[in-house]
């Protein structure tokens, strides 16, 4: 499909598929895991079925969120990187929250905001993985030594809660942002947003375009 | 259940549960370990009251059979050969299953809502029925004791016959010991009983004598007679200062309502945020459609549509 002229695609649809199940996976995960963690919580159970099935479903469904975003999370490495004019965009993050874009640097693809979510579940959900299995039961907390599943069973809490406020974060800011939804649900941006937003990528998505044009 | 207006703590639950009837003593199951002569008759005796029937096993080479607690063993005689340091052999058998802690670990992990619960008189009770398998159970115990049946996922252990106890009747393992190495009656009496008990073996020459009712726990309804309680590992790797794990302190402690917080005030901020800095709007699209450079009305920090002088 040609893009109109004044748009540029910033997620394929394979980005986009795949971003809305990890969506509904870790929603489902988060409700049942929260059920588990304060009684407070325990009616959230119900989501995935009732609080027996949310115990035998939730590390299973953890398993696919696993798959989904390490192969989306590899693919994303290099883009994810400290980049030009990083630092100081993260130095004027007052700025950022005042809404002044027009003081702000250009710069790439991802700002430093959305790198330091994408580290942050990146450094979560391994933790979340590995302290999940020690205490998934039946199949495999049964190999561990106890003092090894209070250990993990902690680090999962914590984990979890690392990785439920950076995407409370996360959903804030594609609130905040406007044009940022669309883009994970229909796949482009304006020139416009690219170049507000991303300068530095708009240049070089736009350098890469009169190439192509050239023949 | 019947017991169920005489309960003082109950799992996941963040409320008062109902205690009305909580006007009892403390009970207390005694095991005098010097006086057992490891018949497992108590084990028979569970089995038959309880309606269990467990795998039959394999000899691993020692008395211990089964070898293990079982979702269908809530009571195992461990058998231990001590050689003393006068080259004497001990022959130290203990009886081993739930401690029914006045501070249960199992309970303070369990995130089922009333899957466990702790009655008045101080046992330590699983309401199956609730219960969703997790294991929590498991890793919050300190004496190991909970397991997990593999037909229906569901975590069992001793109950301290608390169906007989509530109608006055003592554990079945009790009234079956043939030596009256197990005891039953008030917290208060075995205690008092426990300390004769002692006393005698001291005048035997056991000069280490005395009673496990390990304070880290906050005590607990199954107590021993130990003759070396200065060492109680050598009955079988029974702890000696057993305790809740500060891991699962924290994490079923403070961690719980302070990360919950966290999680709300985080969402609690975007909401503020977004009413009082208000969104990043689609930038207007300048260069293709050759606007003048008009600054739009919101990023002027007031409705500048909106007449002057209408503010108040």
């Amino acid at each position: 499909m040609k893009m109109p002229r004044d748009r540029l695609i910033r997620y394929s649809p394979l980005d986009r598929a795949n971003h809305w199940t990890m969506a509904m996976v870790f929603v489902l995960l988060a409700l049942s895991g929260l059920a588990f963690f304060h009684p407070a919580f325990f009616f959230l159970s119900h989501t995935l079925g009732g609080p027996v099935w949310a115990r035998i479903l939730h590390p299973f469904l953890g398993v696919v969120l696993v798959l989904l975003f390490y192969a989306m999370a590899a693919r994303h490495v290099r883009r994810n990187l400290l980049g030009e004019n990083d630092v100081q965009w993260a130095r004027q993050i007052g700025d950022v929250l005042d809404n002044r874009d027009d003081k702000l640097p250009p710069i790439g693809k991802y700002n430093p905001g959305q790198k330091l979510v994408y580290w942050s579940l990146v450094v979560s959900i391994a933790l979340l993985l590995f302290s999940g299995v020690i205490m998934w039961r039946p199949w495999f907390a049964g190999f561990f030594p106890i003092p090894l599943i209070r250990f993990a069973s902690l680090l999962h809490a914590v984990s979890a809660f690392v990785a439920i406020v950076t995407i409370v974060v996360h959903v804030y800011a594609a609130i905040w942002v406007k044009g940022s939804i669309r883009s994970m649900t229909r796949g482009w941006v304006t020139r416009a947003w690219a170049r507000h937003h991303h300068g530095l990528w708009a240049r070089e998505q736009e350098e890469a375009q009169r190439r192509e044009q050239q023949p | 259940m019947n017991n169920s207006q005489n309960i003082i703590a109950r799992s996941a639950t963040t409320t008062t549960p109902p205690q009305v009837r909580s006007h009892v003593d403390e009970v207390a199951k005694l095991i005098d370990v010097s006086k057992c002569i490891g018949c497992k008759a108590c084990q028979v005796a569970c089995m038959e009251w309880n309606d269990l029937r467990d795998d039959v096993g394999e000899c691993h080479g020692t008395y211990d059979n089964p070898t293990d607690l079982t979702a269908n063993s809530w009571t195992v005689m461990r058998f231990s050969e001590h050689e003393t340091q006068e080259g004497n052999l001990e022959w130290l058998i203990r009886k081993d299953g739930c401690m029914h802690c006045a501070e249960p670990g199992c309970l303070t992990a369990c995130p089922a809502p009333g899957a466990i619960v702790q009655y008045a008189n101080g046992i330590v009770d699983f309401n199956s029925e609730h219960c969703i398998g997790c294991g929590y159970c498991i890793t919050g115990c300190p004496f190991d004791i909970p397991r997990i049946s593999a037909k229906d996922q569901k975590s069992y252990k001793c109950t301290l016959c608390s169906d007989r106890v509530n109608a006055g009747m003592e554990p079945a393992c009790v009234k079956t010991c043939p030596t009256n190495c197990i005891e039953f009656g008030t917290k208060e009496d075995m205690l008092a009983r426990a300390e004769k008990r002692v006393g005698d073996l001291k005048a035997l020459g056991f000069r280490d004598a005395g009673i496990y009712d390990p304070a880290g726990v906050g005590g607990t309804h199954v107590m021993y007679v130990l003759h070396h309680a200065n060492d109680p590992n050598r009955y079988s790797g029974l702890p000696k200062d057993p305790r809740i794990s500060p891991l699962v302190g924290a994490w079923k402690g403070a961690t719980k309502p302070i990360m919950s917080a966290i999680i709300g005030i985080t969402a609690f901020a975007g909401v503020i945020h977004y009413m009082t800095k208000g969104p990043k709007e689609e930038p207007e699209e300048q260069a293709e459609h050759g606007q003048d450079d008009v600054p739009p009305p919101h990023s002027l920090g007031y409705d500048a549509t909106r007449p002057r002088g209408e503010d108040r």
